[in-house]
């Protein structure tokens, strides 16, 4: 679906100063009503994603990680039940799921007197069950529950949608009829990086000349095209993947 | 420049010191590093020389103790750089160069050696005694280069070392002059350095000179045959040397290899009796034997021919040679025995004979056993080395260090030189004598650190050797593997080093690296050119008629040299010259000169492109009586056995000068003889153009996405050898023809030097090599134009080196050399750099080059653009040098190999005999193969029949096969190799259940496995090739085609591809298959969790129910939506939130499809739905789930109404049903009794444990969790620490849930029982 730039920046601008929760993509939903949902959560993501990187610093100073915590830690001694932790995300403009990190990161510092590794912070993230402080274990699940532009649900959501969108276009693909090598079959050969599909035949769209495919599953947007771009793309040029790419396909099913 | 040193030595500057203050003064870094030692500064003007001062140092310092070998000056300066001032005799005298082309420099020094305190360590009985140096003739390859020119020249024969000692002083006296150097430090008097290597004076020379100049002339043809190759080399026979090692030991060494056939052994005071074929004994110490090769390679001091007293007649000599090369052509086995017996008869003649009296010429055959006395001796040749006996092992370690920078700076002009010379130390056979012999040292002044002997013993030097083979260990792993081998099982390294012996072997192991030194040769088959020799190329009828006439002729003067070059008497001159002049002579007279150049070109080409030359070695041609003899299927055996022989065992050293092996001594003869300018010029022209033509060879860039790119990359290597070596070949006659005008014997005068060089400057070079080094170097190709250069270069006059131009040619050699480090890197493969290093490092030592060359030249003045071009694929970053290449260019390489092989077998010979001959076992495949006969004949056939096709029906014939041999391979990729990569994934799997110990081991268990299959490629390539081969061939080729020809097409294509695809898949396909289960394996290993034990499960689900449309919503939609849930339940929520029952109820519905469609389905989604509704559950439990009761009607269900009416209970069953039926996974329904998720049941005050306990007969009604697990599960829930309430609570549940399943009744209705339980559950609290 094709989406203005007009549109784009409208929710772009709208996306400037709200939460990444639950109750934010709800008033989204609402004022841009013809957008679909995952359109719209893509975007948000993305914008908050970039909001995130810029102030991603700030929140991770010691004296920020030192605040955090004690802010917690009395919050939870005043009322345990209460969301305090998501609530603390919300005022210091950050997403709930890093602050929940952070906050477990800096606990699991003080109990076992050592950095923790960061597979452990991770596992634990995923299934709080697994945090050795009942109330902290809530907190965290609430935190990463609530947000939704990060955290291991989202990811993983985001993941499911990209394989949901690969399977999609390998569909299509067959449909028109068009031969193709997949990306597993490219790294049985191995490449380390490769783009989806590899069109065993090209193909001419709109006078392009399409060597192959690479779906993202996310919103295209001019710094998301820019990145891949730079990360992945000339990867695959340099590696001869494609000898003569004139154009790639950013695909974005909605 | 010894201040340098004595610094060192003292240990007041650090090695690594020095070095850097000799990269200031060399090359183009000298800016970066300014961090010059203090005391090394003031020493600046010293840098230049130092280099050439410790190699000379080094080799004065060991000269008493290598008795192994050839000595290995290196070309330094000093040593010839005033050769020019001095008269001929003087100079013969000096350095016995000129005449013979000797390479062997004596070292002078600038530093007084105490040559004379050495000089009277000898004993002169020792000294007289077998103190002969008949030097370095080599009996196997008795080529002559330059005869009509050089039959002057001949071996000096031995000399006594008294006399050489008296008259050393002479000639130092007559030379002091000579060695007046312009150092400002240098001390005022020097003495040539003498001592040991040094030859007989002027006189004394000039007798020996005479007296082997007669005795050359006397015989005639043979003069050539000790000509330069063989007395180039008789300096490096040190006449200390042979007086000072026994003499005998080879000799006993030959005759336990070689021990008398008949009864009349006269060998009584061996013990062990000799026999032809020795089994082997397995010997701990070297675990690696495998039949040995070493063929007690007799090290040259000791080589027969160098132990012929100077009274010996040539006869004697040409005997054994004869006798030798019999063998290698020996028709007859008997007849070979009998060469063999009198050879050993002579050596053992010779070895009897220790006290120099002369050999009785006319009695070879005349066994003289009894007189042995140089027996004992034998017992202390080898002494053991110690390394608690190392002295001075501070200074050795410096002395190692500093050396060792100095090889890897390329500030030696021959890197193999020097690890020759390392080679020699770690070998040194010490003598008994040596820890007795305290006089060997200075006393007197040996205060001076660097004229103290640090290398007076065996230890010393070799730990100084095994120090600096250390640090040259990147080197060394990069030798060929023999080489690597006799290395590894070096027991001095593995006493010296554990460490270096450990990596050897590692290397050794790992090392693919097998050459071998006697290529096939390329079918000798005379070329038809129809595009350029037929009639309408020649402007007559009689041109054409005379040319055809010339080329038969041409064949015949070949056939001729072929079938009797060989034999004794028969000269090249004597019997064609007359025969090629004619022939000239008619050429000239139609001037069809050209026609013949380019037809002698290809036939050279064709006949030597080979690195022995081709052709001559019977291995192509092997006699039919031999291969009676020995059995057509040994052809391998027969192959390494020939190797032996032909390929010289002698050691030469690692610089030899360039000669004419083989074939080409054909070609080089028939153009001294036809000495025609007209075709010299043709020729030269001829040669050129293929040069220029060849040295343009760019490689095709490969696709490496494309499976053939393993085959295309090795097809390409081969194209490149063969081109280089073309390259090479033709280079070296380009170089001959053009310098054969101002070739001279002897070094010319300074004066004559300075007019030659005014007079040749105004020529322009015949082809411009400094253009084409610079474009190479420029357009990075320097590996295919660098060895040609060389090989051109090596032929040079004594003039042309100086030469403005080819002075500038040098230069940019020099700096090429310097610039190219050692090192593994992307520009350049390390093996690319060896062999460059290899053939420069050669062409310093040659004899026609200048030595100051190489340490005086000014490396800067030349600029050199490294322009980095890396658009195209540039020939240098292209691993194309393997070792097969490196030996095949630079043969003198086995001379590493052959030292230490003679090591081998004279300690082993003294331990018994590890030395074996080759077992001649039938243990090859019994199959039977096509002789050789054979496969030349049908070769030669195909040959001939393409020759009457068209030669369209050859392109296309070879097209096929390339194509189908290369299809083949990938076809065995795709499916025999698949199929063994899946079977190793399986065992694999297996495997790594068992135990997660050894990844390494576990993968070379399962490879083991399939290699025995891999064989089955060959099979199935054979098949497939048969199958595709005459389906193409049919297709290309005209309907016209008659049948014979397009079935023998058809044939020769399958052929060709089969020997094209099985070739590389008997090569290659346990590496490809150990590839591609490695690839398999870490692709496994890198998956996380790899849930191995529910493989099986996963296996069920992976299909849609039949029927399936794939409309179920997506997962990622319904993770999504459950999250919302998870979201409302978990809070905050907003005021008056809740969920709508229908609404989850419908998405439990959902859910439930979107997991039977599988289609959508990823690992990760399927996990996160199962976390997500276990989660969901533990919410609902623990009644956290803000439930709004629509307009459904709960009446409409029976069975719902016995549920307490709670929708939630609807709502578990279903969940209960969905895990049940739905996930293809476990689902992690342990979470439920988490810490975190009971919690929520706690926090609730009017605990629901209703809910909690339906759950749990649920998982047992549904099946979905053993009732033990759920009761441990339950037992670790009481260890938390809960309020006591709670914990009573808990208690309680856990206790009902037990009893009830204790109880085993038959259970009439779940849910009444829980209301029951319950109830007392309450009624207890």
């Amino acid at each position: 679906m094709k989406l203005s730039k007009a549109q784009y920046d409208e929710i772009a601008q709208f996306l400037g100063q709200v939460q990444p929760t639950r109750q934010s993509l709800r008033k989204l939903k609402q004022k841009f009503p013809s957008q679909s949902q995952s359109t719209l959560l893509s975007i948000f993501s993305q914008e908050y994603q970039k909001q995130v990187k810029r102030t991603h610093a700030k929140h991770h100073t010691a004296e920020a990680v030192e605040t955090y915590y004690q802010r917690y830690l009395n919050g939870v001694m005043k009322n345990a039940a209460a969301p305090v932790l998501l609530e603390l995300a919300n005022e210091v403009n950050f997403a709930p799921s890093l602050m929940a990190r952070i906050v477990l990161e800096r606990f699991l510092q003080e109990q076992e007197q050592a950095i923790p590794s960061k597979t452990l912070i991770n596992s634990m993230l995923r299934d709080p069950s697994q945090i050795p402080d009942g109330v902290l274990a809530n907190q965290v699940y609430q935190c990463t529950v609530n947000d939704c532009c990060y955290g291991p649900l989202v990811d993983c959501i985001k993941h499911a949608i990209g394989h949901e969108h690969e399977v999609l276009l390998r569909e299509m693909l067959l449909e028109k009829n068009l031969s193709f090598i997949a990306e597993d079959q490219l790294r049985a050969k191995g490449y380390d990086k490769t783009p989806d599909f590899i069109l065993e035949v090209p193909v001419a769209v709109e006078g392009h000349i399409i060597h192959w495919i690479e779906s993202k599953a996310s919103f295209g947007d001019e710094s998301s095209h820019q990145a891949y771009l730079q990360d992945q793309f000339w990867s695959y040029w340099n590696r001869k993947v494609a000898v003569r790419l004139k154009m790639f396909l950013f695909l974005f099913f909605s | 420049m010894a201040a340098v040193l004595e610094l060192l030595l003292r240990e007041e500057v650090a090695a690594s010191a020095v070095v850097r203050w000799l990269r200031q003064g060399s090359g183009p870094r000298a800016a970066e590093e300014n961090h010059i030692h203090e005391k090394l500064v003031s020493l600046s003007l010293l840098q230049k020389d130092f280099v050439p001062f410790l190699l000379n140092f080094l080799r004065e310092q060991t000269s008493q103790i290598l008795t192994n070998g050839p000595s290995t000056p290196a070309k330094t300066p000093n040593s010839k750089a005033h050769g020019n001032q001095r008269t001929g005799s003087e100079r013969r005298a000096g350095h016995a160069t000129g005449s013979n082309n000797s390479r062997v420099q004596l070292f002078s020094e600038r530093t007084s050696v105490t040559s004379c305190t050495t000089d009277t360590s000898f004993s002169p009985a020792a000294a007289s005694s077998g103190s002969s140096s008949f030097s370095g003739s080599n009996l196997s390859s008795p080529c002559s280069d330059f005869p009509s020119m050089v039959s002057t020249s001949s071996p000096s024969f031995g000399y006594s070392p008294v006399l050489n000692h008296s008259e050393k002083r002479s000639s130092q006296k007559a030379s002091l002059g000579s060695f007046l150097t312009p150092m400002p430090e240098a001390p005022p008097v020097r003495r040539g350095r003498r001592k040991g290597n040094s030859s007989v004076s002027a006189s004394g020379r000039q007798v020996v000179r005479d007296l082997g100049r007669s005795l050359a002339e006397d015989e005639d043809g043979k003069s050539e045959s000790t000509s330069w190759s063989a007395g180039r080399r008789k300096q490096s026979e040190v006449p200390l040397v042979s007086a000072r090692s026994p003499p005998s030991q080879l000799n006993l060494n030959n005759l336990e290899e070689f021990p008398p056939m008949g009864a009349a052994s006269g060998w009584t005071n061996k013990s062990k009796p000799s026999r032809r074929i020795n089994p082997t004994p397995v010997s701990a110490e070297r675990p690696l034997s495998k039949p040995k090769m070493c063929f007690t390679s007799t090290p040259v001091s000791q080589s027969p021919a160098a132990r012929f007293p100077s009274g010996t007649s040539l006869e004697a000599f040409t005997a054994i040679q004869e006798g030798n090369l019999t063998s290698v052509v020996g028709s007859n086995l008997q007849e070979e025995r009998e060469m063999l017996k009198k050879e050993r008869c002579k050596l053992l003649h010779q070895a009897s004979s220790p006290a120099g009296l002369s050999l009785d010429p006319g009695t070879p055959m005349k066994p003289s056993y009894a007189r042995s006395a140089s027996l004992p001796a034998e017992s202390h040749l080898v002494t053991c080395a110690d390394p608690a006996k190392v002295s001075c092992k501070k200074q050795l370690e410096c002395l190692a260090q500093l050396y060792s920078s100095c090889i890897a700076e390329n500030l030696v002009p021959n890197i193999f030189l020097e690890l020759f010379f390392v080679l020699q130390l770690l070998t040194s056979k010490g003598t008994s004598a040596e820890d007795g012999e305290s006089d060997l040292e200075v006393n007197e002044g040996s205060e001076d650190a660097s004229r103290k002997q640090h290398f007076r013993n065996v230890h010393n030097c070799v730990y100084f050797a095994v120090q600096v083979l250390d640090y040259q260990y990147e080197i060394i792993s990069h030798l060929e593997k023999g080489t690597l081998k006799l290395l590894a099982e070096n027991e001095r390294i593995a006493s010296f080093s554990p460490t270096l012996h450990e990596k050897l072997r590692q290397a050794y192991e790992s090392s693919t690296a097998k050459v071998s030194l006697l290529l096939p040769c390329s079918v000798q088959s005379v070329s038809f050119q129809p595009e350029t020799d037929n009639r309408s190329n020649f402007p007559s009828d009689r041109a054409f008629h005379i040319f055809k006439k010339q080329r038969d002729i041409f064949y015949e003067l070949l056939r001729e040299w072929e079938d009797n070059h060989e034999k004794t008497g028969w000269d090249f001159e004597r019997v064609l010259g007359n025969k090629i002049r004619a022939m000239m002579a008619h050429l000239s007279a139609t001037c069809n000169h050209s026609h013949f150049a380019r037809l002698f070109q290809k036939q050279l080409i064709q006949m030597c492109k080979g690195p022995i030359g081709g052709g001559t070695s019977w291995g192509d041609t092997p006699d039919q009586d031999v291969l009676n003899m020995l059995g057509s299927d040994n052809l391998s055996r027969l192959k390494r056995l020939q190797e032996r022989f032909v390929v010289p065992q002698s050691i030469r050293g690692p610089c030899p000068s360039p000669s004419f092996t083989g074939c080409q001594q054909f070609f080089r003869d028939f153009i001294l003889s036809a000495g025609s300018y007209q075709f010299n010029q043709h020729l030269v022209d001829s040669l050129c153009l293929k040069i220029l033509e060849l040295d343009g060879l760019t490689l095709i860039e490969h696709e490496h996405s494309d499976g053939e790119a393993d085959m295309d990359e090795q097809d390409e290597k081969k194209r490149f050898t063969v081109v280089l070596l073309s390259l090479r070949l033709l280079a070296k006659f380009l170089g001959f023809l053009v310098f054969l005008p101002y070739r001279t014997v002897e070094q010319p005068t300074r004066d004559l030097l300075e007019s030659a060089v005014a007079l040749r400057n105004r020529t322009q070079p015949v082809l411009d090599v400094l253009k084409l080094l610079r474009q190479s170097v420029r357009d990075r190709h320097a590996i295919l134009t660098i060895p040609w250069i060389v090989e051109f270069l090596s032929l040079v006059d004594h003039i042309a080196p100086f030469l403005d131009y080819y002075r500038k040619v040098f230069c940019l050699l020099l700096q090429i050399y310097r610039l190219m480090v050692l090192s593994e890197d992307k520009e350049m493969s390390f093996l690319n750099k060896l062999l460059i290093l290899a053939v420069l490092g050669w062409l310093f030592q040659v004899p026609s080059v200048p030595e100051e060359l190489f340490f005086t030249t000014d490396v800067r003045k030349e600029g050199l653009m490294m322009d980095t071009v890396t658009s195209t694929r540039a020939l240098d970053s292209v691993p194309l040098v393997d070792q097969q290449l490196l030996y095949t260019c630079c043969p003198y390489l086995g001379e590493l190999r052959k030292l230490l092989a003679s090591f081998v077998a004279g300690s082993g010979a003294k331990n018994g005999g590890f030395v074996r001959k080759i077992t001649p076992t039938a243990a090859e495949s019994l199959a039977p193969k096509p002789s050789v006969t054979q496969r030349k004949l049908q070769a030669e056939l195909e040959q001939a029949f393409f020759h009457n096709q068209p030669p369209s029906l050859r392109r296309t014939v070879e097209f096929v096969a390339e194509r189908v041999g290369s299809n083949c391979v990938k076809h065995i990729k795709a499916t025999l190799v698949a199929e063994l990569v899946q079977r190793a994934e399986v065992m694999l799997q297996d495997k790594m259940k068992e135990e997660d110990a050894n990844h390494d081991k576990l993968l070379e268990e399962v490879c083991a496995h399939l290699y025995e299959e891999g064989a089955q490629a060959l099979v199935r390539g054979r098949e497939f090739c048969k199958k595709k081969g005459p389906e193409a061939v049919r297709v290309l080729l005209p309907d016209e085609t008659s049948a014979a020809v397009l079935n023998s097409a058809e044939e020769i294509a399958m052929e060709l591809a089969t020997e094209k695809a099985c070739g590389w898949l008997s090569a290659n396909i346990a590496a490809l298959i150990k590839r591609e289960v490695k690839a398999t394996f870490n692709r496994m290993l890198k998956v996380p969790g790899l849930p191995l034990p529910s493989e099986d499960a996963l296996e069920l689900r992976r299909d849609c129910p039949p029927g399936c449309q794939h409309h179920a919503p997506f997962p990622s939609q319904i993770i999504n939506e459950i999250k919302d849930v998870l979201c409302i339940a978990v809070g905050p929520r907003d005021e008056g939130e809740v969920i709508d029952y229908v609404w989850l109820e419908c998405l439990l519905g959902r859910l439930s499809q979107t997991l039977r469609c599988r289609k959508f389905m990823c690992p990760t989604s399927e996990q996160q739905l199962a976390k997500c509704t276990v989660e969901l559950a533990s919410l609902l439990v623990s009644d956290r789930v803000p439930l709004r009761l629509g307009l459904k009607p709960p009446e409409k269900s029976s069975e719902r109404l016995r549920v307490k009416n709670s929708p939630t209970y609807c709502l578990l069953k279903q969940l209960l049903s969905v895990w049940k039926e739905d996930f293809g996974m476990p689902v992690p329904l342990q979470l439920m009794f988490s810490r975190k998720n009971i919690a929520y049941v706690a926090e609730v005050k009017q605990r629901e444990w209703d809910l909690f306990l339906f759950m749990l007969r649920g998982l047992v009604e549904y099946d979905l969790m053993g009732i033990s697990e759920i009761e441990s599960c339950l037992h670790s829930l009481k260890e938390l620490p809960w309020p006591s309430d709670f914990l009573k609570e808990l208690e309680m549940l856990s206790r009902v849930f037990i009893s009830e399943h204790n109880l085993e009744e038959p259970r009439t209705n779940p849910c009444e029982l829980a209301r029951q339980s319950l109830g007392t559950v309450t009624a207890q609290s």
